[in-house]
């Protein structure tokens, strides 16, 4: 079958100043009907970039200068904005990740649906509604005449994702492009995604280009695959060869840095419980007027876990389920409702603030976002002296005590007079990991410290954490929805749905055996399970 | 540094700093280039300019030089702008901040406590504040910082609502920080920018109430004011008009330079804005 659509050594420049003169350099590759072609590197690989360059929407300042787009035998790099406005919706449709930023927050679902009809046809308003309709139950949205005239933020993130699918499929494009449509999507919800865009795409015989990070997803759709790094196609081929037997050696080093799901050999635990949490719950009330209509949210509800000495407590639940609401009360930037929280004898719940901040160098946190995490007005040496100096350390000594941190994690001490925003994410999350170590902590609290890196770093930052851990003797509590990445790092695990703990244990038995109906659930919507399966049996 | 390099590169910035320069050095320069007290009488009263070589802006109708007032009035100008935009600048931040970040019960009630400012027009309760406490300098002055905090502190508050939340702050709060040097060193740079921007359009508005003030001789009469001259002006208004207008002139060229100079960091500070 001859490809729909068709990248013959796409250039595209970026502007003077960039980290990079072209932010895709020689990229060809093609999408036939009816296939999924996954296009996967990390972050900065272009991959998301070439889609943009697809759809001519690049950023002002970044030029497509070379080579050619050919969509049903014409040459998009040279069409004019007229004809680009033609095809994009009807001939190349796109999903994004975030379907609330995508979807006018001022308007109902239904309508902004109906306003690919009222733009590129001319249907009449009953039979516009009534194609909606259709669309939104072939995107199997539970009700959907309920969903058609509900507003972006009264659906869930699922239900958000399935109705910008529903857009994008309403003119039957002949290409769909998926800029990592699951990405923010929890993994329940992120499988089936994958498994309606996979039916519809084989239903309707839709061209599909995939854009991903993740090996796990392109295992589970791909037909084909396009590897990039740094704006190069690097290797492309049958999804099977490449995943099975890859030749470059920077797809070798992706797939190598796929998280197994099973544990390395169970380490020996102390019975000393270094920190107990006791019947913790915490519940939010919100809106209502004079207590008609109040929502009441149970983040947290009723949960005792307890940590031995020197181990790592994986918490692992999807987003909602109170494991990121759980981490802030274990150190007071949420006072609990009720419940204990006992660290070595003490209970945190009753301290009051002052004993409180002194007992702080005891129990610290690494923060999820590498960006956000970091005050961009100090320099990264002052962000871990900090705490040093808030109990007492004078500020030159803070300082050399920083840059041996520096040095701990791995990174150059002289770079501590940098501000944050030069570093890389994966550095950043080392200076968090610094911070938090500076004062000698024995418990340290580490709410999703890998999510945000992509796999390669995300595997040098739990290499590292794994070595402080014994270095240090660490007690580690890890928040992750990402069961890979318990598996590799927690002695125990405990699974959060909504604020409750409903299955706790050590991680083999845990993830070998799940006694309880979500941990299966959870485990069977990991993507690519088969694969990474195949990996460890091929390996062992 | 990149910040200056960008406020360089726009023109109209630059014509905002060159005029704010000149009206800056006619303030310095005032004293050597008119030793002699600018109120004082020194010829015949309603020369017109260049009439007379020894006047070159003419006099006015009590036969003062009015080149030495327009001088010496700049000193007034900018001291009663920069003050009275500090006051208004730290009020502001205090009460925006602290309500910004504690939230609930304390932020409403300083946000009705703004809101209550904002109500009354900020011209009449200072006419109301003169009037009670008298119009020396000093006094008109603070007055006119404390009648133009609202806005600085909505500002400021808006900041911190959407900054108190961040992980930064919260990884500060890890390690025990205390409230105050959170607010004050954590949040508080992050929060400077857009208030910094907007104290310009402060000391813009600041110099206006001061004219608008004298304009109606409720001004401190003895010193050399752009408004105290204006308010003298408006007798003759018909026949010498010149005695209005040259400090009008002058508080319409001090006043858009602060607004250019304003623009100008809006624009420096926020490189993403434009070119939009």
């Amino acid at each position: 079958m001859s490809a729909i659509l068709t990248l013959e050594s796409l250039s595209v420049t970026l502007p003077p100043g960039a980290d990079r003169p072209h932010a895709l350099e020689d990229v060809s590759f093609s999408v036939k009907a009816n296939e999924i072609v996954c296009v996967v590197g990390e972050s900065g690989s272009g991959k998301s970039m070439t889609a943009n360059a697809v759809m001519r929407l690049l950023p002002a300042g970044v030029v497509l200068d070379r080579g050619r787009v050919l969509f049903e035998g014409r040459d998009l790099a040279q069409a004019d904005e007229a004809a680009m406005r033609a095809v994009r919706g009807a001939g190349i449709a796109m999903i994004f990740q975030e379907p609330m930023t995508a979807l006018n927050p001022l308007r109902t679902v239904g309508d902004q649906i109906g306003e690919m009809f009222s733009i590129h046809t001319d249907m009449d308003r009953p039979a516009i509604r009534a194609r909606v309709l259709d669309l939104l139950d072939e995107v199997r949205i539970p009700e959907p005449a309920q969903a058609a005239k509900a507003y972006p933020h009264e659906l869930s993130g699922g239900q958000r994702q399935r109705a910008m699918i529903a857009m994008a499929l309403a003119l039957d494009p002949k290409v769909l492009i998926a800029d990592e449509p699951t990405t923010a999507l929890d993994v329940t919800t992120q499988a089936q995604i994958l498994a309606l865009i996979r039916d519809l795409q084989r239903r309707k015989g839709t061209a599909v280009m995939f854009i991903t990070h993740d090996f796990g997803v392109v295992a589970e759709i791909a037909d084909r695959v396009v590897v990039m790094q740094h704006g190069r196609a690097v290797e492309q081929g049958p999804a099977g060869d490449i995943l099975n037997r890859p030749q470059h050696p920077y797809t070798r080093e992706l797939i190598a840095a796929v998280p197994r799901l099973t544990a390395p050999p169970p380490r020996k635990l102390t019975d000393a419980t270094i920190l107990a949490i006791d019947g913790v719950s915490k519940t939010y009330r919100n809106g209502g007027f004079l207590g008609r209509g109040a929502r009441v949210t149970h983040a947290v509800r009723n949960v005792s876990l307890a940590l031995p000495k020197g181990a790592t407590l994986g918490i692992v639940g999807e987003s909602g389920s109170g494991k990121s609401t759980l981490a802030r009360c274990i150190l007071r930037l949420i006072d609990p409702d009720s419940g204990a929280i006992v660290l070595d004898g003490k209970d945190l719940a009753k301290l009051p603030g002052g004993e409180m901040r002194a007992e702080t160098k005891n129990i610290q946190m690494v923060f999820q976002d590498p960006f956000a995490s970091l005050n961009p007005r100090r320099k990264a040496g002052d962000l871990v002296a900090q705490g040093l100096m808030v109990h007492g350390t004078p500020r030159a000594a803070a300082l050399a005590r920083a840059r041996e941190l520096f040095a701990l994690v791995g990174l150059d001490p002289a770079s501590a007079e940098r501000y944050p925003h030069e570093f890389s994410g994966g550095q950043r999350q080392r200076i968090g990991l610094a911070r938090a170590l500076a004062l000698e902590p024995k418990v340290l609290i580490a709410d999703e410290p890998v999510s945000a890196l992509d796999v390669s770093v995300q595997a040098q930052v739990l290499t590292l954490l794994a070595r402080l851990r014994t270095q240090l003797d660490l007690s580690i509590v890890f928040i992750t929805h990402d069961l890979r990445v318990a598996a590799q790092i927690c002695d125990l695990v405990a699974v959060m749905k909504d604020g409750e703990v409903v299955e706790t244990g050590p991680v083999a038995r845990v993830f070998g055996h799940p006694q309880h109906a979500y941990t299966r659930a959870l485990l069977a919507s990991i993507p690519g399970r088969d694969f990474i399966a195949g990996r460890q049996a091929a390996s062992a | 540094m990149d910040a200056i390099k960008r406020y360089l590169r726009s023109p109209p910035a630059v014509i905002g700093l060159v005029l704010l320069v000149i009206v800056l050095a006619m303030a310095l320069s005032a004293g050597w280039l008119f030793p002699r007290d600018p109120l004082s009488l020194a010829g015949r009263p309603l020369q017109w300019p260049m009439a007379n070589p020894r006047f070159w802006l003419g006099t006015d109708n009590s036969g003062r030089d009015i080149a030495a007032q327009i001088f010496y009035g700049a000193r007034i100008s900018l001291l009663i702008g920069l003050v009275a935009t500090l006051v208004s600048i730290v009020i502001g931040i205090v009460i925006g901040a602290l309500a910004g970040y504690y939230g609930g019960r304390t932020d409403t009630v300083l946000m009705r406590l703004t809101e209550a400012f904002q109500t009354l027009p900020n011209f009449l309760l200072l006419l109301v504040l003169v009037a009670v406490f008298g119009s020396n300098i000093a006094t008109v002055t603070i007055a006119i910082g404390v009648v133009s905090w609202p806005a600085p502190a909505r500002l400021t508050r808006a900041e911190f609502l959407s900054l108190r939340n961040r992980e930064f702050v919260q990884a500060a709060r890890t390690p025990g920080m205390r409230d105050l040097r959170l607010i004050f060193g954590e949040i508080l740079p992050n929060a400077l920018p857009p208030v910094i921007v907007y104290a310009s359009v402060v000391m813009a508005v600041a110099i206006l109430l001061e004219s608008a003030l004298a304009f109606l001789r409720l001004s401190d009469p003895n010193v050399a004011s752009w408004g105290n001259l204006i308010g003298l002006g408006r007798d003759v208004l018909r026949s010498e008009w010149y005695v209005s207008a040259i400090p009008g002139l002058a508080i319409l060229v001090t006043v858009l330079a602060v607004s250019l100079v304003g623009q100008g960091l809006n624009d420096a500070f926020n490189p993403r804005l434009k070119g939009r």
